[in-house]
């Protein structure tokens, strides 16, 4: 049976506080997992102590895993494609060692796994759509795992799984073994000659198609559909323990450090969650002014570029139009000076005295120069990430801000998308797939692949950039930053680009 | 189907209330003293039962029926019955009274009820059923159900539908279905599992190659074939595992029978991967001597575009042409000959590129698709499908939807002649001129349980229904067997089956 609960609660009485010069010889007195197995099957809750830092951490890799795993699903890649792609995110993120490999950092790997997944199993139980999201992702990761599995370990794996087949007998074997043959289409001298039995429901697709011999309600498989079953029966077992979580989780007597972090982890799936960092700006390739901004709004997301239409139309923007803004410009690398400079200009319709009463003290706000503690001193505020844009509050008439692909009505976002100078029809088809399916970043992302399609090739198959520089774009200044650098390939280098930024434009 | 009426939450009142509490008396098995056997006296005619003061709903519903007013007054109820009643044969087989008659003699309620209620006493599998009835007038109403044998009888005959038809089983009663608090909550739960399959002519050949399939290869068991009234067979099977399958399942089943593929126009229907599943080198096996009887009945070659269509669908160019040379100057062959001209040319050599293993495939293939069985494969794929139920008039015909055979008897279904089936008519007639009197017999047959006897059931003894009734009968008393077993094996699980608490 499946147990209840995820990680039960603690007793502080019974909790083992080791120091941590002992624990390597301590005995653990909760039953610690031995992970005999690479693949895991998940049915025995973690019971140990990790930190809550583990916790998180650990639970943002996996989510990071399974949100790359879910985009390459919505733009229909091919399995051999997901695979080529997923390799050194799963690498990076979730590294899982074979048995063979003497690597020290084994057990900790799967131990890390085995965490995340539970970590993540109760975040997603709580709403029938985030159960069968984390499910079917689960399921495509262990088919991802399982299939580049030693052969070897593959089977040792299988036999220690509780499945309810057996492996056909010699006599049966002797006895129907043509029939055996035909019906599973196992005729190859190469097809080894060894089949299971099991009921036919368990077997559904494999009936369906009559590619299996069925007698009495048993349906003889060939061991070649074994990975199949084996994941489909990982689906099964999933798909009824999340059910289970569900029913438990208003019970989870729990402290409140977990619920945050839970809450945040439930969110990521809207748009996982991306780590901004101060390497967005090209502050150091070309040095950017208030007035190469209208050429630089070439390389910026849509989002951005919204904004900065809107300003350029009515010289005006409203407070969240113009924070998002302003933040973004900090990411890219403008300095506060130059970036008082640009809204000064943009704002040519008011006077001095208003500008400066009014707009002036929120610019040096958001960079940090003045403010309280709360305001990160001397640095500002972050700029927004996609998460951030798609879970706020969205914008109503006279605002600008947020994400278009979510706040527009899809025909709106097309002709907005067609004046920005998207015009591939099958771009736009796909975009309003992805928006009928509330993926908005991967729709933004399609655009941008479609920009800079002919770009992207190049890095890929001149293999000038590791495939992480290539991941699905989660941030606008990502976003921004890449535009920069696939358009001024071989030419940024220090210096290099004049003052004035380059001013190519897009090319579909 | 007919306009899809607004479904009526709640069945129309009869027009006098007070009568309604008399109903439930005359059905009981206790006769009281005043009626002494008034029904079932041998030799009544249906206009001397309508005398019969204590027949209360017989006559106020003939009447509202003659009237066309539910609210028609009783005691004009005896000379408009006389009206009523048809007397000859050219009454239109959809005739309401015809059915009216029908339905309050003839059907068997109490035996429906057991199949679908899996158990003697009333439970959810019954109560929670969608029924569908086509009224009369071409409306269709949907989600009906019935808490007993009893109230489904009387419901249809208030409504004397031309035909009706059986659903699922849902999480709760149909009836209530709105005031659920989540729409999710209201969905099916269980249904037989159903196939649907047309043929051109009635052959047993196809019954036996479903029927065997779905014995040895899926493990069913309880499996019940029904006439449907013209052209078609409907095969429901009623193991438990088989009613719980979801629709993913049914679709794994349907899929393992699909032979054909395409349209009618277009190329090459059958397209089986060698080596053939074993599924379809027993079909073979089985259909092989029919196919000679299908190519004398159907002469599918015989013209110019048939013989074509054969052509299309051999692989070999010189041989094909070299028969079409052949046939060319004997326009008349039959299909037969042609046929075995086929194998003939072949062996004289004429194509010396000639795949001797590609034609044999050809020719099965063939075979195939002029004999496999043409399943209507979206009647088995969901549980929310309707089909029509056993027993009902086919109103094109006349004839009555009869069991054609059960527990894979297939000497019985080669027995089948689609002819023979009694038509309402004739069945009416036949309990008028019931002879001589066999009391005794006509208490319903074993089957007296708590307060569903169905006293005018045993009007079916009298005619040539008998034998088909007593078939179902059967096939019910072994599925309520098993059915027994199990729930006594599972008596510590929550009981879900008919037998415990009824769900409403």
């Amino acid at each position: 049976m499946l147990a209840a609960t995820a990680a039960p609660r603690i007793d502080a009485k019974r909790r083992v506080v080791l120091d941590h010069r002992k624990r390597q010889f301590a005995q653990a007195q909760w039953a610690e997992q031995d992970y005999t197995h690479r693949m895991n099957f998940y049915t025995i809750p973690p019971t140990g102590d990790i930190t809550l830092e583990q916790f998180e951490e650990w639970g943002i890799a996996r989510l990071k895993v399974l949100a790359e795993l879910e985009a390459c699903q919505s733009r229909n890649r091919t399995p051999a494609e997901t695979e080529e792609y997923m390799r050194p995110v799963m690498e990076k993120h979730m590294r899982l060692s074979s048995n063979r490999s003497n690597n020290s950092e084994r057990d900790m790997e799967r131990k890390k796994d085995h965490y995340s997944h539970w970590t993540l199993r109760l975040a997603f139980s709580g709403t029938a759509d985030l159960r069968q999201r984390f499910a079917r992702l689960e399921t495509q990761l262990f088919k991802l795992r399982f299939q580049h599995d030693d052969g070897k370990e593959r089977k040792e794996f299988i036999t220690s799984l509780p499945m309810s087949w057996e492996t056909v007998s010699d006599e049966e074997k002797k006895l129907w073994l043509e029939e055996l043959k035909a019906a599973t289409n196992s005729n190859n001298k190469t097809d080894e000659e060894s089949w299971f039995k099991v009921d036919w429901e368990k077997v559904p697709e494999l009936v369906e198609r009559r590619q299996v011999l069925l007698k009495r309600g048993q349906a003889y498989v060939h061991v070649r559909e074994q990975t199949s079953m084996v994941v489909n029966e990982f689906s099964r077992t999933l798909e009824s323990g999340l059910e289970l979580a569900a029913r438990f989780l208003p019970r989870m007597d729990e402290d409140n450090r977990l619920a945050p972090i839970l809450h945040h982890l439930s969110q990521s799936f809207t748009a996982p969650d991306a780590g901004y960092s101060e390497e967005s700006s090209i502050g150091d390739m070309a040095s950017i002014s208030a007035a190469s901004i209208d050429g630089l709004s070439s390389h910026f997301p849509l989002c951005m570029q919204n904004l900065h239409r809107e300003l350029r139309k009515n010289s005006h923007l409203k407070h969240f139009g113009r924070l998002q803004y302003t933040l973004f410009l900090k990411g890219i690398g403008l300095n506060l000076q130059e970036c008082i400079v640009f809204w000064r200009k943009s704002f040519k319709l008011i006077a001095d005295d208003k500008f400066k009463s009014e707009y002036l003290y929120n610019i040096r706000h958001n960079y940090g120069e003045v403010g309280g503690d709360a305001n990160k001193r001397g640095r500002g505020y972050t700029p927004y990430s996609c998460q951030k844009l798609l879970t706020e509050a969205p914008p109503s008439a006279g605002q600008t801000h947020g994400c278009p692909y979510r706040t527009y009505s899809p025909d709106n976002l097309i002709t907005l998308l067609q004046h920005v100078g998207v015009s591939d029809r099958e771009v736009l088809r796909d975009v309003r797939e992805y928006v009928g399916k509330q993926r908005y970043h991967i729709a933004c992302n399609r655009v941008f692949e479609a920009a800079h399609k002919g770009e992207i090739k190049k890095v890929k198959d001149q293999s000038l950039w590791p495939a992480s520089e290539l991941d699905t774009i989660l941030h606008p200044n990502t976003y921004f930053k890449r535009s920069f650098l696939l358009k001024n390939l071989g030419k940024v280098q220090s210096g290099d680009i004049g003052v004035d930024g380059p001013t190519q434009q897009m090319s579909d | 189907m007919g306009i899809k009426m607004p479904e009526s939450s709640s069945p129309r009142e009869p027009s006098s209330p007070a009568r309604d509490d008399d109903v439930s008396l005359p059905d009981a098995p206790v006769e009281s003293p005043s009626r002494p056997n008034s029904s079932n006296q041998p030799g009544v005619t249906l206009e001397d039962l309508f005398d019969d003061n204590d027949q209360d709903l017989e006559e106020e519903i003939l009447a509202s029926d003659a009237a066309n007013l539910p609210s028609s007054p009783p005691q004009t109820a005896p000379s408009s019955s006389e009206e009523a009643i048809p007397t000859t044969h050219q009454e239109a087989y959809s005739d309401p009274n015809l059915m009216l008659q029908f339905y309050s003699r003839l059907f068997p309620f109490r035996s429906l009820f057991q199949w679908l209620n899996h158990s003697p006493k009333p439970g959810p599998d019954f109560a929670n059923r969608e029924f569908a009835l086509t009224l009369p007038n071409d409306a269709y109403l949907r989600y009906q159900s019935y808490p007993t044998a009893d109230t489904l009888r009387k419901d249809i005959l208030r409504h004397n539908p031309s035909r009706f038809e059986i659903g699922p089983v849902y999480t709760t009663n149909p009836r209530d279905r709105k005031t659920l608090k989540k729409s999710s909550m209201f969905r099916p739960l269980s249904k037989e599992i159903v196939f649907d399959i047309d043929l051109t002519d009635y052959d047993d050949i196809r019954t036996c190659l479903v029927d065997i399939a779905l014995r040895e290869d899926f493990g069913f068991e309880h499996i019940i074939w029904i006439y449907s009234g013209r052209r078609g067979v409907h095969a429901w099977i009623s193991d438990k595992e088989a009613r719980e399958l979801d629709d993913d399942k049914r679709k794994a089943i349907t899929g393992y029978f699909e032979v054909l593929k395409g349209g009618v126009q277009g190329g090459k229907r059958v397209n089986l991967k060698r080596p053939l599943h074993p599924h379809i080198v027993r079909s073979l096996d089985i259909l092989r001597p029919y196919f000679q009887q299908v190519l004398a009945d159907q002469e599918p070659f015989k013209s110019q575009a048939g013989q074509d269509r054969l052509l299309q669908l051999l692989p070999d160019k010189a041989l094909n042409e070299a028969l079409a040379k052949k046939w060319a100057s004997s326009p008349d062959r039959p299909s037969s000959r042609k046929w075995a001209d086929i194998d003939a040319m072949a062996e004289t050599g004429v194509s010396k590129t000639l795949n001797t293993k590609a034609l044999l495939e050809a020719k099965q293939d063939i075979l195939l698709e002029y004999t496999y069985p043409r399943l209507d494969v979206e009647v088995g794929k969901k549980r929310i499908h309707l089909l029509k139920s056993p027993f009902v008039v086919h109103p094109g015909t006349g004839r009555v939807c009869v069991p054609i055979t059960a527990a894979g008897d297939m000497q019985r279904a080669e027995a089948f002649d689609p002819l023979s089936v009694p038509k309402v008519t004739e069945l009416l007639r036949e309990v008028d001129q019931f002879g001589s009197g066999e009391d005794g017999e006509n208490k319903a047959n074993g089957f007296v349980e708590d307060g569903v006897t169905m006293r005018k059931l045993s009007d079916w003894e009298k005619t040539s229904l008998k034998p088909y009734v007593e078939l179902f009968d059967a096939h019910v008393k072994t599925l309520l067997k098993s059915e027994m077993i199990r729930v006594k094996r599972e008596r510590d699980d929550d009981g879900v089956t008919g037998s415990d608490a009824m769900e409403f």
